[in-house]
Parts: structure tokens; C-alpha cells; sequence
């Protein structure tokens, strides 16, 4: 039976241990700061170009949180179990009276919680920056965007995790988890573009391959909060707006959820079948 | 109290624990004792459940597999391997894991940092500690909900000499104390001065239980014994242990003599009966 109370002090150990760790500080300053270089060349364009600087900020903001944000969650989540595994303290942790699944939703909360720091800091400053520099447009896209974010922070999250429960080493964690990123991240719309001249797929089929990355997921979801219409997206999204309709955002928010929760799951069997080492 | 039943334990082809079946009583010391790789370390990490095994293990009438998490609230475990996290503080490391044990608020964590002298190392930070300090310290967390039973993996193994004698001290108080404890070594030294029992194992086998004064007779080993004696003691004490049957030989300012398990008093009271005057000796 699951001790919440273990849980809880298990989240305050991995937030205080994020805070501290190097990789996740120079994260967040770097997204912090490549999201407010983003915002001030967004409201210094708006001047001239009189386009409303949060919905330029949100554009430009969407390709960032495509290269940074799954790169957080993904080495993030790998480095958790096999680090601690890797120098001992996953089963001195685990010689206590406390049991796997506790472990591993203590660890996945409390990572999930610190991404959530450094994504509202980032997107704290950047917003605050558009305020000062008094930037018009809709703040609830923008909040949106944020909590987009966080799901995907999260379901990249849930995938280092899955990585981590499997490998032994850190280093082949890392490794995979860069190597999985690479994939979602570079080869996901390639990929696509290639299989579909190749397979001759319909347009219908094409959408539903992109679904199958959580990073395609969010983009879409991402561009619809920010135009209502996926035109920008060619065929599939053209396709995709009119089958879906209003069934389609929470089928994106509803996927992105899928991808937080199923890997996650399925990381708890492993560890439950592997055992500590 | 603990009731280890054809425990077997395999990594895919390979199996670092065959078929182990022991008891240990309450307030007893075993010590499981083997070469590197017989299997100690599995065992240990069995009975936390660690892995997945074959067989049964009951402590305190809790299935070990089962009510894993019952059963570790029973046991406090000193790992072979310094395991904490280096950049908490020595009180920061305390309280985590006297939080994960449920020990009560308001404990007084004073007496258990006096009795193993952790006290002007509190605010240290544990990565800052020597390897006797960080034992000390997994002893301390060990014995933070004062457990019944103490498990220890060759508790000692990163210690110098030093440490380790400070160390065993610890243990012999504890055990006198009632605990019940079970450790592996490979120290035999470490195994004579704790154990009630000893299990020997080998290639994961259990091979002899026994308590460590007949485990030499059990194994048949002999032991040598260099006794240095004065020069006109050297003749008549060869002539003597040669007469009883003892292979006996001189080396350097003394006689070298090989003694079955269980007999090296009898050498001693031989030589003491014949006159002859022992300055010092050696055990090998």
C-alpha cells in the first residue's frame, strides 16, 4: 500500500537535490535566458511590425520549447534511477522501509515539480520582460503555451524515466536519452515528410503518424492555441482541424497526458521486475 | 527469528546462491564468511529483497518478499559500499532517514551521535568524511528506530585497522545490547571476535555452520605456530613436540610447529611441563 507521507518527503529530497544539481541550474538559466532574447527581439519587432508581441513571443517560444524542454525532462529522468543505482544510494534508499513504487512516484513528482520551477521562471521573466516593455496581446495563450509545456516537460520526463528503470549505467542512460531526443526532436518531422513521399501515405495516415511523437503533439496543440486553425501546418493540420474539430485539442492534451502517464507506468514494472541493481 | 528456506539466487546462467537454508535465533551474531564472489553479498541483499529469489525468507514471522516493507522496518542495514548522498550534511543525512524510518518527532538524536562519536561532525558535509566517520554514520542510521536486527555487508572492508578495531567495538556492545545481527566478511579476524555462528560459503553453496571455535577443526586446517624461544630451549622443545607427534621444525631463533585445529594450548602446557621458557609466538 502506498504511504503518501514517504512519497511526500521523497518529492522534497529530489526538489532540493534538482535545485542542486549543475545540469538542471544551467537548464533553466539557459531557457530563462534564450526565452527573454526571444521576447525582446518579439517586442522590438512589434514596433515596426505592429504584430502583437505575446503571440510572437508564443511563435518564437514554441520551436525553443521544442529543443529545450524534452532535452530538461528526458536527461532529467534518465539520470534518476541509474545515477543513484549507479553509486549506491538507490539501494541504500531502498533497504529502508520504503518500497519501489513510493520511490519512483516520490522521484517522478519531485523531478516533474522542479521542471515546473524552471519553466515558470523562464516564462515568468519572459512575461514580465513583455509587460515592462509594455507588449499587447492575449495572456491566456501565452499561460496556455506555459501549461502545454508542462506536459511535455513532463511526458519527456516519464520517457527518461522509462530509460533510467531500464539500463544500469548513467552514462548509457544519458546516451539513450540523448539518442531518443535526437530522434523526436530531428527526425520526428524528416522522418514524417520522408515517409509519407515514400509509403504514399493519405493525409489522414500522415496525422496520425505525427501523433505518434510527443513533440509533434505538443507543436500541434501549441499552434492551435496560438492561431485557432492548424493551416500553418499544410494538409494534415488543414485535415486534422476539419475531422477533429473540437475534439481536437483535448485529444492533444489528452495524448500528452497518455505519454505522461504510460511511460511512467510501464517504468515501475521494470524496476519492480529488475530490483534495485 | 529468521528463517531462511532453499534460498537460490541466479543472474541469468549464473548462480551467486544455491539452495541456502539457515536459521538465526534472536540476539544471536552470524556471520556469513567466504571468498570474494561465494555469494555473501547476494545473500545480504536478499534479505532486504532487493532482487527477486527463489526459496523463502521469514523474519520475525513476516514474509520477506511479501511484507518487504514491514520487514525492513525490522532491520537496520550498514552497506559494504558508502552509499549516501555527499552533498548532504551529516544532520541533513540523519533526519532524511530517521523521516523514511517514521521515527517519532522530537527524537533525541544526541545519545546515538555521543555513543559513536558523531557529534563534532554534524554539520560536516558526509562527502567531507573519512571512511570510519561514514560508517559510523551508517551505523547511526542503522540504529535510528533501534531495530531488532542488524544486517551489515562486510561492514568493515574499507576500514584501516584502526577504524575497524573502533568499529567491531561498536558491533560488540550492540550485540551484547540483544541485537541480532547478520554480517558477512571475509575477515576472519572480524568473524572470531562477533559471530556465534559462522556460515561458510562457496560458489554460493552453504558449506559449514558452525560457531567459529570449531570452524578450523571442522575444516581440517592446521595451524603454525612460531615460538621463539631461548638457544638452549630450542633442542629439548623440538624433542618434546616431535615425541607427541607434532610436525616440528627450527626457524631462525625458534622452532616452527604445525598444531591441529583445537590444539594450540596443549603446545604451550607441553613446553611449560618440559622447562622450557616461550619469549614470544606467532599464529599462522
Amino acid at each position: 500500500m502506498m504511504d503518501f507521507e514517504t512519497v511526500f518527503i521523497l518529492i522534497q529530497k529530489e526538489l532540493r537535490d534538482a535545485f542542486r544539481n549543475r545540469w538542471f541550474i544551467l537548464y533553466t538559466v539557459a531557457f530563462a535566458i534564450l526565452s527573454m532574447t526571444l521576447a525582446w527581439f518579439s517586442v522590438s519587432g512589434a514596433g515596426s511590425f505592429g504584430v502583437a508581441g505575446f503571440g510572437r513571443t508564443t511563435a518564437g517560444l514554441i520551436n525553443l520549447i521544442l529543443l529545450i524542454v524534452p532535452l530538461m525532462g528526458l536527461s532529467l529522468g534518465a539520470l534518476s534511477l541509474a545515477g543513484e543505482r549507479e553509486n549506491g544510494t538507490l539501494a541504500y534508499m531502498l533497504a529502508q522501509p520504503i518500497n519501489g513504487a513510493e520511490l519512483l512516484l516520490g522521484k517522478y513528482i519531485g523531478l516533474a515539480l522542479a521542471l515546473a520551477a524552471a519553466l515558470v521562471i523562464g516564462f515568468g521573466l519572459t512575461g514580465l520582460l513583455m509587460v515592462i516593455a509594455g507588449s499587447g496581446g492575449d495572456f491566456l495563450i501565452y499561460v496556455t503555451l506555459l501549461a502545454l509545456s508542462l506536459l511535455l516537460a513532463v511526458a519527456s520526463l516519464s520517457l527518461g524515466l522509462l530509460i533510467s528503470a531500464t539500463v544500469k549505467r548513467a552514462a548509457t542512460a544519458v546516451g539513450l536519452a540523448l539518442f531518443l531526443w535526437l530522434i523526436l526532436v530531428y527526425f520526428g518531422d524528416l522522418g514524417l515528410m520522408g515517409t509519407s513521399v515514400v509509403m504514399n501515405l493519405k493525409v489522414g495516415q500522415l496525422f496520425g503518424l505525427a501523433l505518434i511523437n510527443p513533440l509533434q503533439v505538443f507543436k500541434i496543440a501549441a499552434v492551435l492555441d496560438l492561431r485557432d486553425n492548424l493551416e500553418v501546418l499544410g494538409p494534415a493540420g488543414i485535415y486534422a482541424f476539419r475531422t477533429y474539430g473540437a475534439a481536437l485539442w483535448p485529444l492533444l492534451v489528452g495524448l500528452l497526458v497518455v505519454w505522461a502517464v504510460v511511460p511512467f507506468l510501464l517504468a515501475t514494472q521494470v524496476f519492480k521486475k529488475k530490483g534495485v541493481l | 527469528m529468521i528463517q531462511v528456506t532453499n534460498l537460490t539466487k541466479r543472474f541469468g546462467r549464473f548462480t551467486a546462491v544455491d539452495n541456502l537454508t539457515f536459521t538465526v535465533e534472536s540476539g544471536e551474531a552470524v556471520a556469513f564468511w567466504g571468498a570474494n564472489g561465494a555469494g555473501k553479498t547476494t545473500a545480504v541483499r536478499c534479505l532486504l529483497n532487493f532482487f527477486p529469489y527463489e526459496g523463502e525468507i521469514v523474519i520475525n514471522g513476516l514474509d520477506a518478499r511479501k511484507q518487504s516493507k514491514h520487514v525492513r522496518r525490522l532491520i537496520g542495514f550498514v552497506p559494504q559500499e558508502l552509499s549516501f548522498h555527499h552533498d548532504m550534511s551529516v544532520a541533513e543525512t540523519l533526519v532524511f532517514y530517521a523521516r523514511l524510518k517514521k521515527v517519532p518527532d522530537g527524537f533525541d538524536f544526541e545519545p546515538l551521535l555521543t555513543k559513536l562519536r558523531l557529534t563534532d561532525h554534524i554539520d560536516k558535509k558526509v562527502g567531507e568524511l573519512s571512511g570510519g566517520l561514514k560508517q559510523r554514520l551508517a551505523l547511526a542510521v542503522a540504529l535510528l528506530s533501534d531495530p531488532p536486527i542488524l544486517v551489515l555487508d562486510e561492514p568493515t572492508a574499507s576500514l584501516d585497522i584502526r577504524a575497524r578495531e573502533e568499529f567491531l567495538l561498536l558491533l560488540r556492545e550492540l550485540k551484547q545490547a540483544g541485537k541480532t545481527m547478520i554480517f558477512s566478511s571475509h575477515h576472519l579476524e572480524e568473524i572470531t571476535a562477533l559471530a556465534d555462528r559462522v556460515l561458510l560459503l562457496e560458489a554460493g553453496r552453504l558449506v559449514v555452520d558452525a560457531p567459529p571455535d570449531q570452524l578450523e577443526r571442522r575444516l581440517g586446517w592446521e595451524t603454525t605456530l612460531h615460538l621463539y624461544l631461548p638457544e638452549t630451549g630450542i633442542e629439548p622443545a623440538m624433542t618434546t613436540l616431535a615425541g607427541l607427534g607434532m610436525p616440528v621444525s627450527r626457524n631462525g631463533r625458534g622452532i616452527r610447529v604445525q598444531v591441529a585445529p583445537g590444539a594450540k594450548g596443549r603446545v604451550f602446557r607441553v613446553l611449560q611441563d618440559a622447562g622450557v621458557a616461550v619469549e614470544d609466538f606467532a599464529v599462522e
